[in-house]
């Protein structure tokens, strides 16, 4: 039995029945680490003490033949903007070099508490800002399939272990595409839930009304039993909504024939490679084969989505950051004299370059005589980009997109032009901005081997949907390339 | 060009940040470049529409209710132990860069 290519329930059958143990399958995660991590750069931060302590909870219950929880034994990777008590926490900043949070993020709790174990944090862009992972303070992460290109951001970490066998599943976050895009850079699923399914208590906070926790998966099935566990309101996070969950592993198996599909021409126009789109119509073409009815739709204000995006996400981070003043937490200058030289040199030190850039930009925004022509407007238009959402599921009961423009570019190819990088989350941060779920599944290959997504938008709460359209679409092409293997 | 050097130094003052000269001067490019993406919102008439702050008002809201009474979804006691319990002293200060027994300690505030 190979240990580091399991699904979730093949790990937790494979425990329970005593073939292996959680102990020797997180050995298994943390000797692959060892030899392959080097490389690519996806773990920050290792957690073998917590981890080893879970995987012997797990053994003791499997040897007694009780029944284990849904991860009972299941190596996972957090990205690092999660906090864990008793474990060092970063957001893959400077500033938060030392930082060792007294509690533990809802999301980390919840998969503990369901049996997972935590192999340790996830690399990512400092603060969850970018696009490529390159603005992680400590390394740049690189892409399994390809080590010159990137693995995406800002969850780079969390997608890249999975393509490299390093973790089972993980978690990440998403603010403008930080889960889907690294995804589907890396070849594996990343699901953005609802805003307000999953509790943001205990993340690292970027943009308070984009924030989104949730899970990148090596199949559609273990991103549901994730979704499952850590879904969910929490009263520690007044934001999290009081709507039930429904089992979603149950919804991955109901039909999808007679499903309406939304195509937005919007999402295929200028900037559009070539291989993308013919690997994501295809892919439509294949879901329209298992019964679904392709509709067009129209989101006519797409091309501002972006201008939006950037607006909003940096002044809430602005207001965000503002916290990282080196007085209860986080890096102090030395040598300083003064309060107000302590915080400015404190941060100058601790903030790398693209954190520095949004918290001006943010500031920019909100500061006074600009408040209306950069911030107002923006969530003027944040809610014209949700009505064409609203007005667009009226018809459909999903939409599909290509994730990214492009597949994963080379490391440093974008990395002097900001504006080059943003566009890059071009087709994922609507979503962000209206609150609706977002699913990334693979869907082929360029020439270059390089993994392509297809992107699955549903609406507000129903990620059953996008689940079970995700999953069959899977189930065809698994067939597909086993026939053809 | 839309932010001059000045605004520059204005912004980063008002968001406590130190930026060397190069800072500032790659600042004042991107910045520019960054906000004059941003201008085609104004391609835009939103005159007539609603500012959007969050995602929340769309659900779990009692519509029949006014002000605060709306989000009594998200509300609780207030109480000193609410949800949670609050930290030990220890704990809350053990990431301190500078501390006491019970305070955090800062350089001096009043200059005189």
């Amino acid at each position: 039995m190979d240990l580091t290519s399991l699904t979730i329930d093949a790990a937790r059958a494979a425990i329970q029945q005593r073939k292996t143990t959680a102990f020797a399958l997180a050995e298994a995660h943390y000797a692959r680490i060892q030899q392959q991590d080097g490389q690519i750069g996806a773990f920050l931060t290792l957690s073998k003490d917590r981890a080893l302590e879970q995987a012997d909870r797990i053994d003791r219950m499997a040897a007694e033949g009780k029944p284990l929880p849904p991860l009972g034994g299941v190596p996972v990777g957090i990205k690092d903007v999660m906090s864990t008590r008793g474990l060092r926490t970063t957001a893959g900043s400077k500033i938060l070099e030392n930082y060792v949070p007294p509690y533990d993020c809802t999301a980390v709790a919840r998969m503990e508490a369901a049996g997972a174990v935590v192999l340790g944090k996830m690399n990512c862009d400092e603060f969850a800002m970018g696009s490529s992972n390159e603005n992680s303070a400590y390394r740049p992460v690189r892409n399994p399939r390809d080590l010159s290109r990137v693995p995406g951001g800002s969850s780079g970490g969390s997608a890249a272990a999975l393509a490299a066998d390093m973790a089972v599943v993980t978690l990440g976050s998403d603010t403008g595409g930080s889960i889907r895009q690294p995804a589907s850079f890396c070849g594996v699923v990343g699901l953005m839930p609802t805003y307000g399914r999953v509790s943001r208590y205990g993340l690292i906070a970027f943009a308070s009304s984009l924030d989104h926790i949730g899970p990148l998966a090596k199949s559609v099935k273990d991103a549901a039993i994730v979704l499952r566990t850590i879904a969910g309101r929490d009263p520690m996070d007044s934001t999290s909504a009081e709507v039930p969950a429904p089992d979603y592993v149950v919804e991955l198996d109901k039909p999808v024939r007679g499903m309406k599909l939304g195509v937005a021409k919007e999402y295929f126009g200028e900037g559009l490679d070539a291989e993308v789109r013919q690997a994501v119509e295809s892919a439509i073409d294949k879901l329209r084969t298992l019964g679904c009815e392709i509709v067009p739709v129209s989101l006519p204000h797409t091309p501002y989505a972006i201008p939006t995006y950037y607006v909003i996400a940096t002044a809430e981070a602005s207001a965000n950051l503002a916290r990282f003043d080196g007085v209860r937490y986080s890096h102090r200058a030395r040598g300083v004299k003064t309060l107000s030289e302590m915080y400015r040199r404190s941060r100058d030190e601790g903030f790398g370059a693209e954190v520095k850039r949004r918290i001006m930009l943010g500031t920019y925004a909100l500061s006074a005589g600009y408040y209306d022509a950069y911030y107002l407007k923006a969530q003027k238009v944040r809610t014209l980009l949700t009505r064409d959402f609203d007005e667009a599921f009226r018809k459909v009961d999903a939409i599909v997109t290509p994730t990214s423009p492009t597949a994963a570019f080379r490391l440093g190819e974008k990395s002097n032009d900001p504006l080059a990088m943003y566009l890059a989350d071009i087709y994922t941060v609507t979503a962000d901005l209206a609150g609706i779920p977002g699913i990334s599944i693979p869907c082929g290959e360029t020439k270059e081997k390089l993994p392509i997504g297809l992107q699955i938008l549903g609406k507000h709460f129903d990620e059953g949907t996008i689940l079970r359209l995700a999953h069959s679409y899977e189930e065809t092409s698994k067939s597909h390339s086993a026939a053809g293997s | 060009m839309k932010v001059t050097d000045k605004d520059v130094a204005y912004v980063a003052d008002l968001a406590n940040l130190e930026l060397s000269e190069q800072e500032r001067a790659a600042m004042l490019r991107d910045l520019n470049s960054i906000l004059d993406y941003v201008d085609r919102l104004n391609e835009l008439d939103t005159s007539d529409v609603a500012p959007m702050a969050q995602v929340s008002d769309r659900y779990g809201v009692d519509v029949s209710k006014q002000g605060s009474e709306r989000f009594a979804y998200a509300s609780r006691e207030d109480v000193v132990e609410g949800l949670r319990k609050s930290l030990p002293h220890a704990e809350a200060l053990a990431n301190a860069p500078d501390a006491d027994e019970d305070f955090f300690r800062v350089p001096k505030v009043i200059e005189r």
